[in-house]
């Protein structure tokens, strides 16, 4: 295994030019010792992160293994008092030397003040890669941040085209999704939320996919999904991609106890939605989903051992169960898929979303 | 949302379309590609949720043994050759419900008991399973298991229950054949029990990623395709290097050769991505039906446009390694070739006149595959050749292993400063694509994919009949004059660039391996 090296650099009360200028000298001199040596472009990363939680951020970044963005850039946000007014800065080089084509990756650390954020693009422009997808991650919030860097700057287009954001951190699932809906209009956005759901939407469709299965999804009469306490914009974006893909009109979703529960219309037939919390459930997300057909059957899928536990009960009460096959992914996992996802785009997701925000109005 | 549902609506925007329930039979579950490939690629599937939502593995094999010696045999198999360390709670609930079916191949008891092994299956779930056989056994017994298969009516699946009738479909490994007539005879008999529709040949090359990327890279960019044609491309290069030796594959590479081995299958589908016209669409049937246009379109090379070769004794990575001949397994007086050259023209519009130099072989410098595009020179140099190397003809590299990516040669100005009169020098840079630096993910394995389309009955990525036949149409002539030469084969010291015979297929030269 090829030894891992990093090259270093970093300097107090410096500018956005002179970190550049250290990335490429950075660059150039691993280039000379390393001839194969390629760095990676397939993604830029700008976190937006409190100093404080900096750490907390850095290790979820570690965790995303092979999926690391080809040049992240955190951006350090310190509080203060005292006010920070000047820019210091860590520039790192990492890659294994020795070995066919050894990859480079980079990592740019600056600790800003409150003050810089508003124009916090002037400071993040010369610090990416040109012709790179640019992603962008404030988990600590900083509005005045994700709006400097997905506005357009400087007359020409925003730096960061996509925006990764996690809908749970937001206590509030329907202000959750109308933060969502106002950064859909000016980025694309990859909502982790909305990734955790991913298995359970490829489970759905597949249960139906067989030609025989397939006029069932007409007779569905109603869905109910569990999730985490705070999961709840997952199971509202889960039930909002069914509307969407099955032409479900969606009408607010209403208190049940600790409940959301409504009755959305369709071409076939009323379909009853209920979300409910479950207190057990430990990982973030869902936790089941069981779809009613209107003749008494349904199929329920839960979480389970090495997959999901599928119960499909006939209308005459006949049960049986299996396991659909996966891994979890796990919290780093599904990070990864974000920022792998920030280079795709996901056709779905606002037509799920929009049927999500008319349910939670 | 479509109005019927003839299409799903469900899977719209999915970047994973569902397989359905499917019941996998591996032929040969014991043998060495289902221990280091088969399995460990199922494995990954179910890691990434990527089979179908009920899945079950039989296997199948001479060696008696209960179902739990074999999960625990294909346990091990994942742990030792999964491209990931195995979650065990998903490798154990993908072998929970194996099981395995021993006995010989011709034996039509073994396929009753398979017969009550689906049956089960289909019982269980309420519905019938599509059931997809794996041939991955020796091609001796192909067409014994699809005789029998057909015999026992296995090679369809009605419906019961009044629900659709599921789908049987049938995985065939390589060689499919040793020869065209052989080639002829197995289809004949493949297709006296499955349709044509029913059949997956595999050829591995196809399900590797960067081999898809010819197709991407040719057809998704407008840049290359006006320079794809006989006016501006000089020659072209395939080269499929193996540093190794053989292994103990020697029983099977010995009556096989480095053409069979490698040219007829793998490098001839590097040739027709390069070569075929754009289909209309990337359905199997647009898709075989250009590449096979281009496999008829080549004539059977002449005497001297083949050249073979063995490895004598010599050095690779600083090691000494034996003779070809003295390699355990290998009879002292073999013929057999571990270097094979050939070069090839496609007769129609697009490339007559252009020659195509297929090269592979064992105990080379390096393992490199690639395919090299040398378009012709600049019509005339304006550039002084004092001093520097001057502009060369520019050079598209494909490689599709072990560096997987492209290189774009071209000429450019050497820096330097020396008033007026000083020279401009020019000498060939390189500006390089690598797949590790554009892309987050991971590559699946070729096996994780094509199983995949297997059981998802798209055939895109495997082998039409008539495209295997035309395969063997181009090879076999060749085959034939070698196996009536008096004298053996050339020679090449182990870890060299070949023999120096080939030297005379291409003017200008092969590219360094």
């Amino acid at each position: 295994m090829a030894e891992v090296v990093d090259s270093v650099w970093s300097e107090r009360g410096t500018s956005p030019g002179a970190i550049e200028a250290a990335l490429r000298a950075l660059l150039t001199e691993r280039h000379r010792g390393e001839l194969g040596a390629q760095p990676a472009r397939a993604l830029n990363l700008v976190c937006v992160v409190d100093r404080a939680w900096s750490g907390e951020i850095a290790n979820r970044l570690r965790g995303v293994g092979r999926l690391h963005a080809s040049r992240t850039v955190v951006c350090s946000v310190e509080t203060g008092p005292p006010a920070r007014t000047q820019l210091d800065a860590r520039v790192s080089v990492t890659g294994p030397v020795g070995g066919d084509a050894p990859l480079v990756r980079e990592t740019v650390v600056v600790s800003v003040g409150e003050r810089h954020l508003e124009h916090l693009d002037t400071i993040v422009d010369p610090l990416v890669v040109t012709d790179v997808a640019t992603v962008v991650w404030a988990p600590h919030g900083h509005p005045e941040a994700l709006d400097a860097l997905t506005t357009r700057f400087a007359g020409g287009p925003p730096i960061a085209q996509v925006v990764l954001v996690d809908s749970l951190d937001e206590p509030d699932p329907r202000a959750a999704l109308e933060r969502v809906g106002a950064l859909a209009r000016r980025a694309h956005v990859v909502d982790l939320s909305w990734l955790r759901g991913t298995p359970w939407r490829e489970r759905v469709a597949a249960a139906f996919d067989p030609p025989a299965r397939r006029p069932e999804l007409r007779r569905l009469a109603g869905v109910t999904v569990r999730h985490r306490r705070d999961s709840g914009v997952a199971a509202l974006l889960l039930a909002g991609w069914l509307a969407a893909r099955l032409g479900w009109r969606p009408a607010a979703l209403l208190r049940d106890g600790d409940a959301l529960t409504g009755r959305l219309t369709s071409r076939h037939g009323d379909v009853r939605v209920r979300l409910e919390p479950d207190a057990e459930m430990a990982a973030p997300g869902l936790c089941a989903i069981t779809l009613h057909g209107a003749s008494g059957g349904s199929l329920e899928l839960s979480r389970g051992i090495g997959g999901l536990r599928a119960r499909r009960s006939d209308p005459t009460g006949a049960q049986r169960t299996w396991t659909v096959l996966g891994a979890s992914r796990g919290e780093p996992g599904i990070l990864g898929e974000g920022l792998r996802q920030a280079l795709l785009r996901d056709p779905i997701f606002a037509e799920a979303l929009g049927a999500a925000r008319g349910m939670a109005a | 949302m479509a109005d019927t549902l003839t299409v799903n609506p469900l899977t719209a925007g999915l970047e994973r379309l569902p397989v359905h329930p499917t019941t996998l039979v591996i032929f040969g579950a014991t043998g060495d590609l289902a221990r280091r490939k088969l399995l460990p690629a199922l494995y990954n599937l179910a890691h990434e949720g990527a089979l179908p939502e009920r899945f079950h593995l039989v296997g199948s094999s001479r060696s008696e043994m209960a179902d739990e010696e074999f999960r625990a045999r294909a346990a091990d198999a994942v742990r030792a050759f999964s491209r990931r360390p195995p979650d065990e709670a998903v490798l154990e609930a993908l072998l929970a419900s194996s099981c395995y079916v021993s006995g010989s191949f011709d034996d039509p008891t073994v396929y009753e008991r398979l017969e009550a092994v689906l049956t089960a299956h289909d019982e269980e779930a309420g519905e019938p399973l599509d059931r997809c056989f794996y041939l991955s056994t020796a091609p001796s017994f192909f067409p014994v298991i699809v005789r029998e298969l057909g015999a026992r009516g296995l090679d369809t699946h009605a419906g019961t229950g009044g629900l659709e009738g599921a789908q049987a479909r049938v995985v065939v490994e390589k060689p499919f054949g040793s020869n065209l007539h052989e080639a002829r005879e197995l289809n004949a008999q493949v297709l006296d029990v499955f349709r044509e529709g029913q059949v997956f040949r595999i050829d591995h090359y196809l399900g590797k990623e960067t081999v898809q990327n010819v197709l991407a890279f040719r057809f998704a960019n407008a840049m290359f395709e006006p320079l794809w044609n006989r006016n501006y491309i000089d020659h072209v290069q395939i080269t499929a290097a193996e540093d190794i030796g053989i292994g103990s594959r020697a029983g099977y590479y010995d009556a096989s050769g480095a053409l069979r081995d490698l040219i007829q299958n793998h490098m001839l589908q590097l040739l027709t991505l390069l070569c075929m016209e754009p289909p209309v669409s990337f359905s199997a049937d647009e898709v075989r039906d250009e590449k096979v246009k281009v496999l008829r379109a080549i004539r059977p090379p002449a005497a001297g446009d083949a050249v073979r070769a063995q490895y004598t004794a010599g050095t690779t990575s600083g090691e000494a390694v034996p003779a070809y001949r003295d390699e355990e397994g290998v009879p002292d007086d073999s013929t057999t070739e571990t270097y094979a050259a050939l070069r090839l023209e496609v007769d129609n519009w697009r490339w007559a006149g252009v020659p195509i130099a297929l090269r592979t072989g064992k105990r080379l410098a390096r393992k490199v595959t690639e395919i090299a595009v040398t378009l012709k020179p600049v019509p005339h140099q304006a550039f002084g050749m004092d001093g520097a190397v001057g502009p060369q003809p520019n050079q598209l590299v494909l490689t599709v292993q072990p560096n997987e990516g492209v290189t774009l040669k071209f000429g450019a100005k050497i820096p330097g400063v020396g008033g007026p009169n000083s020279r401009m020098r020019v000498r060939p840079v390189n500006m390089e694509f690598l797949y590790g630096t554009a892309f987050l993910s991971q590559s699946p394995e070729a096996y994780e994919r094509l199983i995949l389309d297997a059981m998802r009955g798209d055939a895109t990525l495997f082998t039409r009949n008539d495209e295997v036949e035309a395969q063997w149409a181009i090879c076999e002539p060749v085959l034939n004059a070698w196996a009536a030469e008096r004298g053996g084969p050339a020679t090449y010291p182990a870890g060299s660039q070949g023999p120096a015979e080939a030297e005379a297929l291409l003017e200008g030269g092969w590219r360094a391996i």
